[in-house]
């Protein structure tokens, strides 16, 4: 098996409210910040609350959605007064944090997020990363809960658009179902355990230890679809189906219902096999997706230990 | 989502909320607040019906929601007058793990009662609870409280923005045998005397809070969607984000409610605990 040797992870990133409403991350990272615990064994840890005027009214954002804000071009624009909140706020973390792509960028940022989908917890990631992905195969050996899951979304970097991409080895904690503006204790729970194995790995990576590779199953993000809508009003016409709402990460095959329109007739699935997920997702009616769709892919992982000097 | 999406549909064709005997109206409460898909503007509507918003004067300059009060309380009352509407049915959803739940305003309405058992028959098994809000400083002022007949229809659990088919068909069943029982009514049917139960608002839980009003605790997993079911003093009632559990302390069974709202953490609730009660309603028939 491969094996490779990977600099220590040195600088941590915990990152809630990225989406104002998505009330796990804001709380973690309050309770988190409260404990004014910044080193944690080798690895200094800080916290932020990424959009904190969407956090103050409770909205996913101000004027634009912040997770959409980090492509390279949007990061290298020029700024004006009248440039969006959430544009402005992206620069600031990415100069805090980043710059994206550069030596400078912080080792890990993990990004917390909630959906109102029934995902439980997943680590989404935009490209393959060893580290990031063995962080999650030891969340998802160790954790007390379950399923955890990996979904990629294969993005290259110049153009990868959320929060995560600003690290050398960021993801995205998203986990549900949960409504926005509540917290949920359970999920609470389960995401601080996580939290805790993360710190626990980088502790142990750092300290020399040899992480066994193997085969990692992760979904990998192909298409999407939209409801069914009203071509003149485009208004939704269909509601997703009772046999597909919340049962992200079931295979739908050909023929499978997929929507009930309101007048009572039945839409059918007409792709390919394939893991629906983000179903039902409130803040994507506005992006016109109803549920996303992945293949099941395999990832010969190596083994890794950190450099000796 | 629920309400609207209901709404809007029948808008565009209202045949299946037409009956012979009744003349029904379907319409969008705050139509501003629906298009930011947001739960209000300004002000909650669904509490600004008091008779100090009802007869302020200030006309544009008035908060959005109160204008629209008056509006409403032109077009389907004036509230307590004998022009008023005979019944509003207000749709709403919750967070909260409440299934379907009529809401009572007045413990005294024998014709609300006797439409809430019909609907609670015509479902069986599936089930539709009653809660009574006549709390004297609980109950708040609705928009359906300008009809005469006030029906609140709560389903849940959905989150904000989110439209789900279960729970879409559900409220859509409740209203079709609430309309069925209206028309029967108005057809000459009389209703025997029934007797029906009830969940009593008893009191309102807030979370604990810092001094800065932040909240500091969740809503325990061992209670969170455990609507309508007993609450003894000792269980598990609040967690602390660092995994302290904060116990019930009051002083008997309860039975919770709107566990967990994500409007109410605003208004400073986290539950509602409700009393069992059985009312008894008088037979009714069209005079």
């Amino acid at each position: 098996m491969e094996h490779f040797s990977l600099p220590a992870l040195s600088r941590v990133v915990i990152s809630g409210g990225t989406h104002g409403n998505e009330m796990t991350g804001v709380y973690v990272v309050r309770e988190m910040a409260k404990n004014k615990v910044d080193k944690i064994g080798s690895a200094s840890r800080t916290t932020v609350l990424s959009n904190p005027e969407a956090v103050k009214v409770c909205r996913r954002y101000i004027d634009k959605d912040l997770n959409r804000c980090f492509t390279d071009a949007l990061l290298s624009a020029t700024l004006t007064p009248s440039s969006p909140y959430e544009i402005k706020r992206a620069h600031e973390l990415n100069a805090l944090f980043g710059p994206k792509g550069s030596p400078q960028a912080v080792d890990i940022l993990c990004d917390i997020h909630n959906t109102t989908a029934n995902m439980g917890m997943c680590f989404i990631f935009y490209r393959f990363d060893w580290i990031t992905l063995h962080i999650f195969k030891y969340i998802q050996s160790k954790a007390s809960f379950g399923p955890v899951r990996a979904i990629q979304f294969d993005t290259p970097l110049p153009e990868a658009y959320s929060l995560e991409a600003v690290a050398k080895h960021g993801f995205t904690l998203e986990v549900g179902p949960q409504p926005t503006g509540v917290i949920r204790a359970d999920i609470y729970n389960m995401v601080m355990e996580a939290l805790d194995l993360i710190m626990d790995w980088l502790e142990k990576f750092n300290s020399g230890r040899t992480f066994e590779g193997g085969e990692v199953e992760a979904f990998c993000k192909t298409n999407a679809l939209d409801y069914p809508r009203d071509p003149t009003t485009d208004d939704i016409t269909a509601a997703v189906h009772p046999q597909l709402q919340d049962n992200d990460f079931k295979l739908l095959r050909p023929g499978d219902p997929i929507f009930q329109s309101f007048n009572g007739e039945t839409v059918k699935y007409e792709g390919e096999e394939a893991y629906p997920f983000f179903v039902n997702e409130c803040a994507y009616y506005e992006k016109k997706i109803a549920f996303q769709l992945a293949r099941k892919i395999s990832i010969s992982l190596p083994s890794i230990s950190v450099t000796k000097d | 989502m629920s309400g609207v999406t209901l709404v809007n549909l029948w808008m565009k064709n209202g045949a299946e909320i037409q009956r012979k005997t009744v003349d029904t109206k379907p319409f969008i409460t705050n139509p501003r607040a629906v298009e930011k898909c947001a739960r209000y503007v300004d002000t909650d509507l669904n509490r600004a019906f008091t008779p100090e918003n009802l007869s302020a004067s200030g006309g544009k300059e008035l908060p959005y929601e109160v204008q629209r009060a008056q509006e409403i309380n032109r077009l389907f009352g004036p509230k307590g007058s004998p022009e008023a509407y005979d019944v509003i049915f207000d749709l709403h959803n919750t967070t909260s793990n409440m299934g379907c739940t009529l809401i009572l305003e007045n413990s005294k309405d024998h014709f609300n009662l006797q439409m809430m058992n019909y609907i609670k028959r015509a479902i069986a098994p599936a089930s539709c609870l009653v809660l009574l809000n006549e709390h004297p400083l609980l109950k708040y002022s609705t928009s359906r409280s300008v009809a005469k007949h006030p029906v609140g229809l709560e389903v849940g659990p959905q989150p904000q923005g989110v439209l789900r088919s279960n729970i879409f068909e559900a409220m859509r069943v409740i209203l079709k045998h609430a309309l069925d029982f209206i028309a029967l009514f108005n057809e000459g049917m009389e209703f025997p005397s029934c007797t029906v139960e009830v969940f009593r608002v008893s009191e309102s839980v807030d979370y604990p809070r810092d001094a800065n009003g932040n909240i500091i605790a969740m809503v325990h997993p061992n209670l969170q969607d455990c609507d309508w079911e007993p609450l003894n003093p000792g269980d598990p009632m609040f967690q602390t984000f660092d995994g302290k559990t904060i116990p019930y302390q009051g002083t008997g069974t309860v039975y919770p409610t709107f566990i967990n709202e994500a409007a109410y953490y605003e208004k400073q609730q986290a539950f509602v605990t409700t009393r069992r009660e059985t009312l008894v309603a008088s037979a009714i028939r069209k005079a």
